[in-house]
């Protein structure tokens, strides 16, 4: 099931807006508050629940840590660096989580715009964006045209 | 202009009596379109249904001196200060536009019914905080519209669209901005001008008064009941059914050993 806001507690600060990998949080236009204008294209990802700063967003879970007739709810505590979770299961058991919000120092991950633009040759290498040194290797193996084409069809 | 009281000057072409007594229409419309909202749409019914189902579900008895110092905490941190809002220009630009709206609400109201005429002369700083007030809710009010709305910030449509949500905004800007050019005008002497923004400013501001049903003007009565409603569930140890909070961030959160990956 996908996200879905509770208006009441939405104040229309547009966190989910920014975070949605899928760009399907948006701006209702008559009350000024979050909403999911594409349920059926929402993965689940929780990145818009666990942003929202005030815990307006809910989620079901996914099916392999909460099964049907759960409800699952998730607090950000940014200034702790935690997520914690609450899942209760339809026969009323409770389990409670705490995980860090991530696990990288913050501040350590370089935005795009930080990284020197890529030059049109690069279209023709194998690797990737900021490949090799992103992986910690000093190179990548090379796979060479005339081995391509000994390969078996 | 600063300490002229336009609604003198005004009260020489229309009876006092007619003004006050527009002013008491737009009193009596901000009640009734309230009073419509909440039947209509539910909200008082669904945030006592809220209370009520709070009050069996809470882990924690929470007595009447808690429930004092919340209701004090609320009305000063969430209403006088605008607490809730994450965003800090968002805030800014809210406290802003209330202190304004408020400021400039209150020297219209006590100028109409106390001194709408050239004989009662009026005290200096009831046209300098209308002027002020009306001034502070248009600085905060278009920076809103025109920079902080997530419409135009996140989702980059146009700064001039306009939908329904824009209504109150919309409405209070063009009450507060045709007021202070019709003010203006009226000083300096430019009679047509003034005639004209006259009669804007009185269609902004029966729209404004108007059409609470359509648009958020009633959000001022609403918050404050759900502020508190937030702050006495989280006493209470129920908050919207969520997790506890955290209590060993060192062991989960930002403080924890480094990890190692590589």
């Amino acid at each position: 099931m996908p996200t879905f806001v509770y208006m009441t507690s939405c104040d229309g600060c547009g966190h989910c807006v920014d975070i949605c990998p899928s760009d399907i949080m948006h701006i209702d236009t008559t009350y000024r508050r979050a909403y999911n204008m594409e349920p059926n294209m929402c993965w689940e990802c929780y990145a818009c629940v666990k942003a929202c700063p005030q815990q307006a967003i809910d989620c079901r879970g996914y099916a392999d840590f909460a099964p049907l007739g759960h409800s699952v709810r998730v607090l950000r505590e940014a200034e702790k660096g935690t997520v914690s979770w609450k899942v209760k299961f339809r026969d009323g058991r409770e389990k409670n989580f705490v995980s860090p919000i991530r696990t990288t120092p913050w501040g350590s991950i370089k935005s795009p715009s930080d990284y020197e633009e890529p030059r049109q040759e690069a279209l023709q290498n194998q690797e990737l964006a900021h490949e090799p040194e992103a992986l910690k290797v000093e190179t990548l193996p090379e796979l060479k045209r005339a081995r391509v084409k000994q390969a078996p069809v | 202009m600063l300490t002229t009281n336009p609604f003198a000057a005004l009260a020489v072409v229309i009876p006092p009596a007619f003004l006050q007594a527009y002013v008491a229409l737009m009193i009596a419309l901000v009640v009734a379109g309230t009073l419509f909202d909440i039947v209509h749409k539910g909200n008082a019914e669904y945030f006592f249904n809220d209370w009520r189902k709070g009050k069996t579900k809470g882990t924690r008895k929470i007595g009447g001196g808690k429930i004092a110092s919340l209701v004090l905490k609320s009305a000063v941190v969430d209403v006088l200060m605008s607490g809730e809002f994450c965003n800090s220009r968002r805030r800014i630009a809210h406290l802003l536009t209330m202190y304004g709206f408020a400021m400039y609400l209150i020297a219209t109201v006590i100028m109409v019914f106390w001194y709408a005429s050239p004989a009662a002369p009026t005290p200096r700083f009831l046209p300098m905080l209308w002027t002020v007030g009306a001034l502070m809710a248009c600085v905060g009010g278009y920076w809103f519209w025109f920079f902080i709305r997530v419409d135009v910030a996140a989702e980059g449509t146009s700064r001039f669209r306009v939908v329904r949500a824009d209504l109150f905004v919309l409405s209070l800007l063009a009450n507060a901005t045709t007021a202070l050019i019709w003010a203006y005008a009226q000083f300096a002497g430019y009679r047509v001008l003034a005639n004209i923004f006259l009669g804007i400013y009185v269609t902004a501001t029966t729209v404004l008064f108007g059409s609470i049903p359509w648009s958020k003007f009633a959000h001022m009565f609403f918050k404050p009941a759900a502020a508190l409603q937030k702050r006495l569930e989280q006493a209470s140890g129920q908050w919207r059914n969520l997790p506890a909070a955290a209590d060993k961030p060192a062991t989960f959160g930002r403080d924890r050993a480094q990890p190692r990956h590589y």
